[in-house]
């Protein structure tokens, strides 16, 4: 069972959520390669070529993956795909922008965003929101593979692997890159914190948003939001949490001011200890807190912040 | 410019889904259908290009049983000029998978020539989030997927792109296939006499099998389950007993 894995970076750092991936990879077999794809990405090779479990890691640097376009990539790992049986990356949007396309061009359906391995084609996911957890058997010659990787443990780093640079050439001239707007952040990744706090519809304001930061600051948590958050204009949108957003399963979840939406939950409710803070009793998020506090956050947040 | 649309049939995403009692799949009996919400953004998104002069036609395609024109005639009260209703024998319907989706969509493409495909980025049920790039890969156009805003200029798009960390804006040449995301837009409601109107729009009705594409299932459902139950939690009374519980029960904060 020869694997693929496309690692998550952005050129200078490799993501923890790939070392997550290979360790779902190693469910499914041991003969793994890890391939970093983009532009001056030489920092992303040697953390790369250190995963325990990776044998080999094909390093394809070119000024045309700088931005991991698609329509590029898509076609370098069909051309290397003749070699692999599975071929796997992180349910990240680089992941779920590129694999589908690797997909349909080896003429194969995509197993997206699966949470356990039972077998070498057969894998479980959820479906409707985290609402049923199917369990698929792929019936196609090779498997193409999106994985959630908050469900996976980070595999160790004292490994060794042969480094193999390669130079395919995809470029299709289509779509090129224009701008990045990235929202800069002192805090942890949302999809990698230990802690994060959440704020829902009941912060009332984007400046109220940043009562959340004193709390933030003292549990080396990272910043969520609520979709109805987002939406207000509080903050940004990539700090949503949810079906359509970010998948977190933190050590600690809190969750200010947000009622639990089916949509929310189904992006948080993995979390190890869930706290909610709200004033409404019947609100739903209660029903998967561990510990609730039926109160005003607005007098409750400041308290915490003091106690903590 | 023509804007194709395809649209599923989900259910409604406010129903909570119940797992059938033989964990064969999740119980759709007399659930509520909806339109998928990120279809209702393409929708939407189309229309308001035809309505800015982008677009000249929004034809609306669905792939299901006979219950799935209902969306495709709320895709017309809604502004699409025509729909394309291709019909699955019942044995697929709610199994098919998405490569085999997007080669029948592949066949609409060859056979309507839009200079635009919008697709919402993921349906609600299978929450696959493949159909939109698969069918960019097998008619060789660029995709811009989860977008959140769209800028047609002549023979390109700018698409933004909610992406991990911010927002990427890319620039593609038309033709090409969009996948919505949630801030797109915020879709409009039919009114009564658009809904009225919507009934005499036309709506071709399809076989699969004139497309002649292998609708061979890829993938076997072995089974499903209800997600774990989360332990009831307990409600505390003060802060104080909050971080007491976090620290010394639940040992998540020292």
């Amino acid at each position: 069972m020869s694997i693929l894995i496309l690692a998550e970076h952005d050129n200078s750092t490799l993501k923890t959520e790939t070392l997550k991936t290979v360790a779902a990879a190693q469910k499914i077999g041991t003969d793994i390669t890890l391939l970093v794809v983009g532009f001056n990405c030489q920092n992303v090779v040697e953390p790369a070529a250190k995963i325990n479990g990776v044998n080999k890691v094909l390093v394809c640097d070119n000024l045309v993956y700088e931005h991991q376009l698609a329509e590029n990539i898509s076609l370098l790992i069909a051309e290397l795909a003749t070699d692999y049986e599975h071929i796997l990356a992180t349910a990240s949007t680089t992941g779920k922008n590129i694999m589908p396309r690797v997909a349909a061009l080896l003429d194969v359906t995509q197993i997206s965003d699966i949470i356990g391995v039972e077998s070498s084609d057969t894998f479980i996911r959820p479906i409707y929101a985290g609402n049923a957890i199917a369990t698929v058997q792929s019936l196609d010659i090779k498997k193409v593979i999106t994985v959630r990787a908050t469900t996976f443990e980070v595999v160790a780093s004292d490994g060794n692997a042969d480094i193999i640079k390669i130079n395919s050439l995809f470029s299709t001239e289509t779509s090129s890159h224009l701008k990045d707007e990235f929202t800069e952040s002192e805090r942890p990744d949302l999809g990698a914190a230990n802690v994060v706090i959440s704020g829902g519809r009941g912060m009332q304001s984007a400046e109220n948003f940043k009562l959340l930061d004193g709390i933030a600051d003292k549990l080396g948590a990272a910043i969520g939001a609520s979709r109805a958050a987002v939406d207000a204009g509080f903050v940004s949108n990539d700090m949503q949490v949810g079906q359509t957003g970010k998948i977190v399963a933190p050590d600690l979840y809190i969750a200010v001011g947000i009622s639990g939406a089916i949509q929310h939950l189904a992006g948080m409710k993995d979390s190890k200890v869930i706290v909610a803070i709200n004033k409404d009793p019947d609100a739903p998020i209660f029903q998967v807190a561990d510990y609730g506090i039926i109160a005003d956050l607005f007098d409750v947040i400041p308290e915490l912040e003091s106690k903590l | 410019m023509k804007v194709l649309v395809p649209i599923k049939r989900v259910i409604d995403y406010n129903v909570k889904v119940r797992v059938k009692n033989d964990n064969s799949n999740v119980d759709l009996t007399n659930a509520k259908m909806a339109i998928n919400p990120f279809c209702e953004i393409a929708v939407e998104e189309a229309i308001r290009l035809k309505e800015v002069g982008q677009a000249t036609e929004v034809i609306a395609v669905s792939i299901g049983d006979k219950a799935c024109q209902e969306q495709l005639r709320s895709a017309l009260a809604l502004g699409a000029d025509r729909a394309i209703h291709i019909e699955i024998e019942e044995s697929l319907t709610g199994n098919i998978d998405s490569i085999n989706i997007a080669k029948l969509l592949q066949k609409i493409v060859e056979e309507e020539q839009p200079q635009l495909v919008i697709l919402g980025k993921q349906a609600i049920d299978s929450d696959n989030n493949q159909t939109g790039q698969m069918l960019a890969a097998l008619t060789g156009m660029p995709q811009g997927t989860f977008a959140s805003a769209i800028e047609v200029n002549d023979d390109k798009v700018n698409v933004t792109r909610e992406v991990d960390g911010g927002l990427q804006t890319l620039t593609l040449s038309l033709p090409a296939i969009i996948t919505t995301d949630l801030r797109l837009n915020t879709p409009r409601y039919a009114s009564l006499p658009n809904i009225m109107k919507a009934k005499r729009k036309p709506l071709v009705v399809r076989d699969a099998s004139e497309f002649a594409v292998d609708l061979t299932p890829r993938t076997k459902q072995i089974k499903v389950i209800s997600p774990p139950q989360r332990q009831a939690g307990i409600i505390v009374a003060s802060i104080d007993e909050l971080i007491d519980k976090l620290k010394n029960e639940a040992k998540v904060i020292s």
